[in-house]
């Protein structure tokens, strides 16, 4: 690619990404008001960090899809600051905090050039999940109060959830408007949070669920100022209160307590969790990127770095990358770093022109989108997962949770740490194998001359303490070769080894590549999980099968007996690699399972789990696909019911190709490709009366196979045989075309 | 090119249970070489030990043109060092001791200073055996370095000698020579050119000195060649031990190994910590 072409690209997808900058910014508005409020900074406070940050990481920057600004994790750590540097004064404590933001960025730029962007790879992922988890209960301790409306309670985050009950008793004792109206609010905005991904009407779907809440909390202010024309009964102290002049009265950092030990406890905790939490929101985000760039992740940290300082020195929070804006963000077309950008520029606009409208936006809506975070971050559904990995995963995050709830964050990563590597040597039953073996290098990787795959042997043992080894040699392949991993002198890979290979795995498929890991077959595991503590990778049936059939189940099974094919039932981690459909670019594909297969293998119907966005804008999806192998090729083209826009419900690259002489089908349907030639003398009379005929079906060809998919839901039985019959008369008229 | 002779062959013994594999090994290959066989004990020489050892050599199916027993006392190390000085000795055999309940291989702390200190090339013994296992795929460093040609050079002999068919050389390109570090796309594009071109580079000049060896050592024989990015000194031992080598050909090194560089192993180092399998160590006496 040229300079040129490279610019002109930019300019060609500046429309694209202001407007998913839009998007972003309706979502980063309430969560940097949130979040500021939560760690008990000036709401503002996270408006500055999301605007300079955006700015300069857009600028800086070494990834292309991620937005930057003030973070979840970083809320307990900030919240503490704040509440036990001014020994009370909390706007004090927040002078003292910005110095220590300050100092955090130019520690964080220092790790950016010292190159330690591997640094999120020493921690073990199970204890990453524990903290993360810990943090999930902090926010959601305290916001669960405020969203009932009542600001008055402070301690441990343990406290705070005993005393849920007695606030809720205290709101049916003290039931009058002035305490149920806010209470309410903040209900009905977690219904709406909660309730958001199910309900799928495009018009609905334009606005993100954060800025629902916001636009219910401020017209619900408008209801009682021009409807009922009485003074809005919600105490003032549950209001937002932004400075007169925001660009004026920017605060400034208080340097004087700089050598005091809580100071530097805290500068060390704000670094430590700010990079990594950018290191694994851009490593998520990387997984989404439709145009499948690698992030110099780096470059980004000292980008956050500069950016954090600058927010600091201007009154804001700290700077990092967060993953549920950077997949709306993915969601809504972004393309490159310019719509970062946008979104501070959007985000400034906001705050300059509804200032009045902000201030009108109550506490306990806020409060419900952090509530939402928190449960997001702490859903028990995550432990449920991580046991069914293996009871000591849970046992590591278990004690992370706890020793970080009690002790504070850097304690409880440490105490995680050390817990697995204690039940690393207990599960060896060797010490000697670790500390013999650590320092030395263990990975072997070369290019075997005569089939060019690249080679990589791992000796001795793999596991979190590193597996940075290993990581340096793997990243050192292109995506789109063949690699073969090999672990038979391995004695142990632990689960963190595991998760990661499962993560190159992906960035292999989606990429053209293949990555192979084998030697594992000799080693031993607890549980059927494929990510088990030294335990073969997800190739085949990793999930245990299911012993009782559902009637669907039962239905579909029938049906394969009826049509001769094959049923199964069980999940499985095969693919089919499905990430070469562009309906797949910006998801995640979890595992398939209830798969037909006809006896010619030309046809496989099956119901589909993946993941649309990540986090709190997470969406998980189970759908029906039919995946049909044509066994020739044909045109590269996507087929679906274009929208009231005239356009498709998808981000795509491709415009509409229209035909004079079929203006119904070209009405209805969108059509794009790449080589608009070819897709129109394939779309021929026949063809199109065929496709106007029918249901509307999503067809995407990529040359020898098509996928067809009707909703983005599973497929009834109805549906399935009436899917069977589409495809069975689509595969025949296509076939006549290609013997003819 | 200088050349390597493998003619006066020193074996120092203990009364172990390995006593006959390893005396039957020193036969064989002193057989091989047509060379001097010197049989070294430290410590105490009785009429029953003789004797033994005596048994033993009646026993060998193979008898080189000249064996010599040497019965000597004092320091382990400096007694085998002193000797091989005094006989112009050109390779010391040494055993390696088994880790308990490991299939790993260690050196012994005294065998390890010895192959430090060596005036002459060292050959590490794995696994002696009463029988005759023939090896079949030697690895041979090809590392840049100005011992690497002589090195080779011993290596085929040794190959002829022992009628070994496949031999492979191994490239270890240092990761540092790779200038540039890999962050994103780009760069990885670019390192990986790099690393083709270090890579023909490397190959150009393995096939040179492959040239200039006489071709009556290069009959018969499989001779390919390797390139490995990784730790130096460290890559080639996992590498032997991936492809089930069964004997490393490593060049000495030429400083001699300090305290420094025992705790941040490197080069021999590496290998003389966990045996991949048997490994000869080329000494290049006109370098001294």
């Amino acid at each position: 690619m040229n300079k040129p072409s490279a610019i002109k690209t930019f300019i060609g997808d500046l429309p694209k990404n202001l407007f998913a900058g839009f998007v972003v910014s309706l979502v980063a508005l309430p969560l940097g008001l949130g979040l500021a409020i939560a760690s008990e900074a000036p709401p503002i406070s996270g408006v500055i960090a999301a605007v300079v940050g955006g700015m300069v990481t857009a600028i800086l920057g070494g990834s292309q899809l991620t937005i930057t600004g003030p973070g979840n994790g970083l809320v307990i750590v900030l919240l503490s600051a704040i509440t036990t540097l001014g020994g009370g004064d909390l706007y004090q404590g927040y002078l003292f905090t910005l110095a220590a933001i300050v100092f955090a960025g130019t520690l964080m730029f220092l790790f950016g050039v010292f190159r330690l962007g591997a640094l999120s790879e020493f921690f073990p992922s199970s204890a990453l999940q524990g903290m993360l988890a810990a943090i999930g209960v902090g926010i959601l301790a305290k916001q669960l109060h405020v969203m009932l409306g009542i600001t008055s309670v402070s301690g441990t985050p343990l406290k705070l959830l005993l005393l849920v009950p007695s606030s809720i008793q205290q709101l049916y004792l003290n039931a009058s408007l002035e305490a149920l109206l806010p209470a309410g609010l903040g209900i009905v905005s977690l219904l709406i949070l909660v309730f958001y991904s199910r309900l799928r009407g495009p018009l609905f779907r334009f606005v993100p669920a954060p800025m629902w809440v916001v636009l219910v909390a401020v017209g619900l202010t408008y209801y009682f100022d021009l409807v009922v024309k009485s003074p809005y009964p919600v105490a003032e102290n549950l209001l937002i209160r932004l400075p007169e002049k925001v660009l004026n009265n920017l605060p400034f950092p208080d340097f004087s307590i700089l050598t005091t030990g809580p100071f530097i406890s805290t500068v060390f905790s704000i670094t430590l969790i700010a990079s990594i939490e950018s290191l694994l929101s851009i490593k998520a985000v990387d997984k989404l990127d439709p145009q499948k760039r690698r992030s110099n992740v780096n470059k980004d940290l000292r980008a956050l770095g500069i950016g954090t300082t600058l927010s600091g020195l201007v009154g804001g929070l700290n700077v990092v990358t967060v993953i549920a804006r950077s997949s709306v963000n993915v969601n809504n077309g972004g393309s490159n770093r310019s719509s970062n950008f946008a979104h501070a520029l959007f985000l400034l606009a906001f705050v300059l022109l509804f200032q009045d409208q902000i201030e009108r936006i109550a506490l306990p809506a806020l409060a419900a989108i952090l509530v939402f975070t928190g449960y997001r971050l702490a859903a028990p559904k995550n432990l449920l997962r991580i046991l069914t990995i293996g009871k000591e995963q849970a046992a590591i995050f278990g004690i992370t949770l706890i020793v970080t709830l009690t002790n504070g964050l850097i304690t409880g990563i440490g105490a995680g740490i050390l817990a697995t590597f204690l039940i690393h040597v207990a599960i060896n039953r060797s010490l000697f194998l670790f500390s013999r073996n650590w320092l030395k290098p263990n990975v072997l990787m070369y290019k075997e001359d005569e089939s060019g795959n690249y080679y990589v042997s791992v000796k001795s043992f793999s596991s979190f303490l590193n597996f940075y080894r290993l990581k340096g040699k793997l990243d050192e392949i292109p995506e789109s070769e063949h690699a073969i991993v090999d672990f038979s002198l391995c004695e142990f890979v632990d689960h963190t080894v595991m998760e990661g290979l499962n993560d190159y795995r992906r960035v292999f498929a989606r990429k053209g590549g293949v990555f192979e890991i084998i030697g594992l077959d000799a080693h031993g595991t607890d549980t059927q999980h494929p990510f088990a503590i030294r335990k073969t990778l997800p190739s085949n049936d990793f999930f245990k099968l299911g012993k009782n059939l559902t009637k669907r189940q039962i239905s579909l099974q029938k049906l394969a007996t009826v049509l001769d094919w094959e049923y199964r039932s069980e999940l499985t981690s095969d693919t089919k690699e499905l990430e070469r459909f562009d309906y797949f670019k910006t998801k995640v594909v979890n595992y398939q399972y209830n798969e037909l297969i006809s006896k010619d293998n030309q046809f496989h119907l099956f119901d589909l789990s993946y993941t649309e966005g990540a986090f709190i804008a997470k969406e998980d999806i189970k759908a029906s696909f039919l995946l049909v192998e044509l066994g020739y090729s044909i045109p590269k083209f996507i087929l679906d019911r274009e929208n009231f826009l005239g356009g498709l419900n998808e981000i795509t690259p491709y415009d509409d190709i229209d035909f004079s002489e079929f203006t119904d089908f070209s009405r209805r349907f969108f059509l794009g490709g790449e080589d608009a030639k070819s897709i129109r003398s394939l779309f021929n009379q026949e063809l199109v009366f065929f496709f106007e005929s029918h249901q509307y079906y999503r067809v995407e060809s990529i040359g020898n196979s098509l996928l067809i998919k009707r909703r983005t839901r599973l497929s009834s039985i109805q549906e399935v045989k009436s899917l069977l019959a589409f495809s069975n008369e689509l595969m025949a008229i296509l076939n006549t075309r290609n013997n003819a | 090119m200088k050349k390597v002779h493998f003619k006066n062959i020193l074996i120092g013994f203990a009364f172990s249970p390995n006593l006959k594999a390893n005396v039957f090994e020193a036969m064989r290959l002193a057989n091989f070489f047509d060379g001097n066989l010197f049989f070294l004990h430290v410590g105490e020489k009785t009429v029953a030990k003789e004797k033994t050892f005596l048994e033993i050599l009646r026993n060998s199916p193979v008898n080189p043109k000249q064996i010599n027993v040497l019965w000597e006392e004092g320091q382990p190390d400096k007694t085998i060092l002193a000797q091989c000085t005094l006989h112009k000795i050109d390779l010391l055999l040494l055993g390696a001791l088994q880790r308990e309940n490991m299939v790993k291989f260690y050196l012994g702390s005294i065998a390890r200073k010895i192959t430090r200190k060596a005036p002459c090339s060292v050959l590490l013994l794995m696994k002696p055996s009463v029988e005759r296992i023939p090896s079949q795929h030697m690895v041979v460093n090809a590392f840049e370095s100005i011992q690497t040609e002589t090195t080779i050079g011993a290596a085929l002999e040794f190959a002829q000698a022992l009628d070994i068919p496949k031999i492979t050389l191994v490239e270890e390109i240092s990761r540092s020579k790779v200038a540039v570090a890999v962050d994103d796309d780009r760069s990885l594009r670019k390192a990986t050119l790099q690393k083709e071109k270090l890579n023909r580079r490397e190959i150009s000049r393995v096939n040179e000195i492959l040239s200039r060896i006489p071709s009556n050592l290069k009959e018969n024989k499989s001779i390919t060649s390797q390139s490995i990015f990784g730790a130096r000194g460290y890559s080639i031992g996992h590498y032997a031990k991936v492809v089930r080598a069964d004997l490393l050909i490593m060049n000495a090194e030429n400083k001699n190994s300090s305290l420094w560089s025992r705790i941040f192993t490197k080069d021999l180092e590496h290998i003389l910590s966990e045996l991949p399998t048997d490994v000869l160590i080329v000494q290049n006496k006109e370098d001294e």
